[in-house]
């Protein structure tokens, strides 16, 4: 994964809340195998209608549970092939939110007012390191947990990072082996 | 109720077991589908990397499988569902993943399998590609949906990275009335705490109702967990859940039972959140627009919208403010999905339907969630029971649940259906979707329009 420090730019607005993975990438576009070219296909439905208009901007400003419903990927594939770096939002839904960290599409949870403020400034400077978000005439700070922070600053590969620890994980599968289903033996 | 030092939640007990280093969730059992799985194998491809646990992977083809009794992945017509399909039979033999796919007779959706298998067992941790993951919490383990990037974490290391969430216990007082179902009280909360009202934590349900429930009602409920935000919903295994478990084919013999009575909230838990719900005072419930919380009582009408979203919700729906619920008038129905078509299920919504007719108007099917379900509703003759009616009675699947198999309602067509989500063209483009119970989206096919149950019997 490549590193990310400083994303700036113009910003999309979506004043919509609770928009679902359903409505990001209908379930149609799910049946590819690849991680690639889900882009063309983002809200696919939604941009159909009359008065749509979502510029590719590095950034997406946006409502409260974003992402919510199904679990799949293909969501923040799709919202990072057509262009969008980080998405600024009051709230996400769980696994969207997780999904986004693992590919680098940084989501930041800013107040209400904050994304309101974003919309109309429509343009925004979001810095990981110092976890500030700047825009014309404002700007405000985001959480994020520490460890991913390091992860996404360095672009480092997430199953290396856990392997690091894989004597204390195989210490554990020793100690309780043959605790749960052995879904091999079914056969 | 004060804090008692050292008493730990359900949820606490459960992730304090796995947890193998800061941040690091051991994975009991990881369940995949043909969806969200073909990248996660193709970057271990890429990479080199073997799958760590296959005697702790199960997976199975459930999204793009028609439901017609197709016996073979070749006989699927979708050229991209055949090649997923295939993709994953082929991926599951290089990686020595076992695997129910179509014509196999354990074949069936994901989280109905699991349980009936006997691999999902209390206490365990569960994760699979795919949102309802939740479901499994019934059975008291902490199971929920994760990412394609997860999934090949999960693949190669067997662990999740994963900060403890927080921790909500929803408590029911009360009896269920008459007619009323696991699916309206999982519906009325949502309805209650919103569909972002459970976001980043993991729920518990508990109190007198929920101990009554069967396992299918327990399912129901912590399935739709996600439709409310949460992360994870957990029921505390009881006597009832033991006796379910007992004699599959995959469970332990004997049953660990000492341990697994372990698995409750102790007196004095701490929860970052406490609701409590009057399970006496809920109807069946009908949702009127495009999320889950968008739910009303089948005695109510069309609310006015208090919002854009409420009025773009209505606009998709065309549906009028104002409208009795049980005015509504339906073209589908749809019985089936992993939130309502288990056994339980299908035995309820057969009752309903028993020496009645289905309406001219309505097109009506019945999907088992696995074939172990459908041989078990043929030898009860439920089949017959739905077929004599007017009801398509289906293979396994998850079917007219997301559209992602030839079972697709048309742009314009309402459905009242069985399953989790009413999102916009969630069950077909431009399709209407309406939420409700199988006993109610049973009398909705007799009918043609929703009914009361509860008066209609």
């Amino acid at each position: 994964m490549r590193p990310i420090s400083l994303i700036e730019g113009d910003v999309s607005v979506l004043n919509r809340s609770d928009v679902d993975t359903d409505q990001i990438i209908p379930k149609q576009f799910l049946k590819r195998v690849e991680r690639t070219g889900f882009g063309e296909f983002l809200f696919y439905d939604w941009a159909k209608q009359p008065g749509w208009d979502l510029p590719r901007n590095p950034i997406l400003a946006t409502g409260r549970n974003f992402g919510c419903g199904s679990s799949r990927e293909h969501a923040p594939w799709a919202l990072e092939d057509y262009g969008f770096e980080a998405i600024v939002a009051p709230s996400f839904a769980d696994i969207f939110y997780s999904n986004c960290m693992k590919i680098g599409l940084l989501p930041v949870v800013l107040p209400e007012e904050s994304v309101h403020a974003v919309m109309a400034s429509g343009n925004a400077s979001i810095d990981l390191a110092a976890q500030t978000v700047q825009w014309t005439g404002g700007e405000d700070s985001f959480e994020i947990d520490p460890e991913t922070k390091r992860r996404l600053l360095k672009g480092l590969d997430d199953i290396g990072v856990t392997m690091q620890h894989a004597d204390v994980i195989e210490r554990y599968e020793a100690q309780r082996e043959r605790n749960g289903p052995v879904t091999t033996a079914l056969a | 109720m004060p804090r008692t030092p050292n008493a730990r939640s359900l949820f606490d007990k459960i992730w304090d077991a796995h947890e193998v280093a800061e941040g690091i969730l051991y994975v009991d059992l990881h369940l995949v589908h043909e969806v969200t799985s073909p990248q996660a194998f193709e970057s271990l491809r890429l990479a080199e990397r073997k799958v760590r646990r296959p005697d702790r992977t199960l997976a199975t083809a459930d999204h793009n499988v028609p439901t017609d009794g197709s016996t073979a992945a070749a006989q699927i017509r979708d050229r991209l569902s055949r090649v997923q399909v295939e993709t994953l039979e082929a991926n599951c033999r290089e990686f020595d993943v076992p695997i129910y796919s179509i014509g196999s007779q354990r074949q069936g959706i994901v989280h109905v399998i699991g349980p009936e298998l006997g691999v999902t067992q209390p206490g365990m941790t569960i994760v699979c590609g795919d949102s309802h993951t939740s479901t499994h919490g019934a059975f008291g383990a902490l199971a929920f949906g994760i990412g394609t990037s997860e999934v090949e974490h999960v693949l190669a290391t067997q662990t999740l990275q994963q900060r403890k969430p927080r921790s909500m216990r929803i408590r029911y007082e009360g009896e269920l009335g008459y007619g009323v179902a696991a699916k309206d009280l999982v519906l009325g909360t949502i309805g209650r705490i919103g569909v972002a009202g459970g976001v980043g934590h993991v729920i518990e349900y508990a109190g007198p109702p929920i101990e009554r429930l069967s396992m299918e009602g327990r399912m129901t409920i912590c399935n739709m967990t996600i439709e409310g935000g949460g992360r994870a919903g957990m029921i505390a295994p009881d006597d009832i859940t033991f006796a379910w478990v007992e004699g599959r084919e995959a469970a332990p013999d004997p049953l660990p039972l000492d341990e697994w009575r372990e698995l409750h909230t102790d007196d004095g838990a701490e929860f970052d959140q406490e609701v409590l719900i009057d399970a006496s005072a809920l109807s069946p419930q009908v949702t009127w627009g495009t999320t889950p919380g968008m739910v009303t009582e089948v005695t109510a009408a069309v609310p006015e919208p208090r919002d854009e979203g409420e009025e773009r919700a209505l606009e998709y729906m065309a549906l009028e403010p104002g409208t009795p619920m049980a005015e509504i008038a339906l073209d589908r129905v749809f019985i089936g999905s992993c939130t309502n078509s288990r056994i339980g299920d299908l035995r309820e919504a057969a009752e309903v339907v028993r020496g009645r007719r289905v309406a001219e108007s309505i097109d009506a099917m019945v999907v088992p969630g696995s074939q172990q379900v459908k041989a078990q509703a043929e030898a009860e003759g439920l089949d017959e029971v739905f077929r004599s009616a007017g009801f398509d009675w289906r293979s396994a699947g998850c079917s007219m649940c997301l559209g992602m198999n030839p079972d697709i309602a048309a742009p314009g067509e309402r459905v009242a259906s069985t399953s989790n989500r009413n999102f916009e063209g969630r069950q077909g483009r431009g399709a209407r979707s309406h939420l409700v119970s199988p006993k109610m989206a049973a009398a909705a096919a007799i009918e043609g329009h929703f009914v009361d149950i509860r008066e209609w019997e």
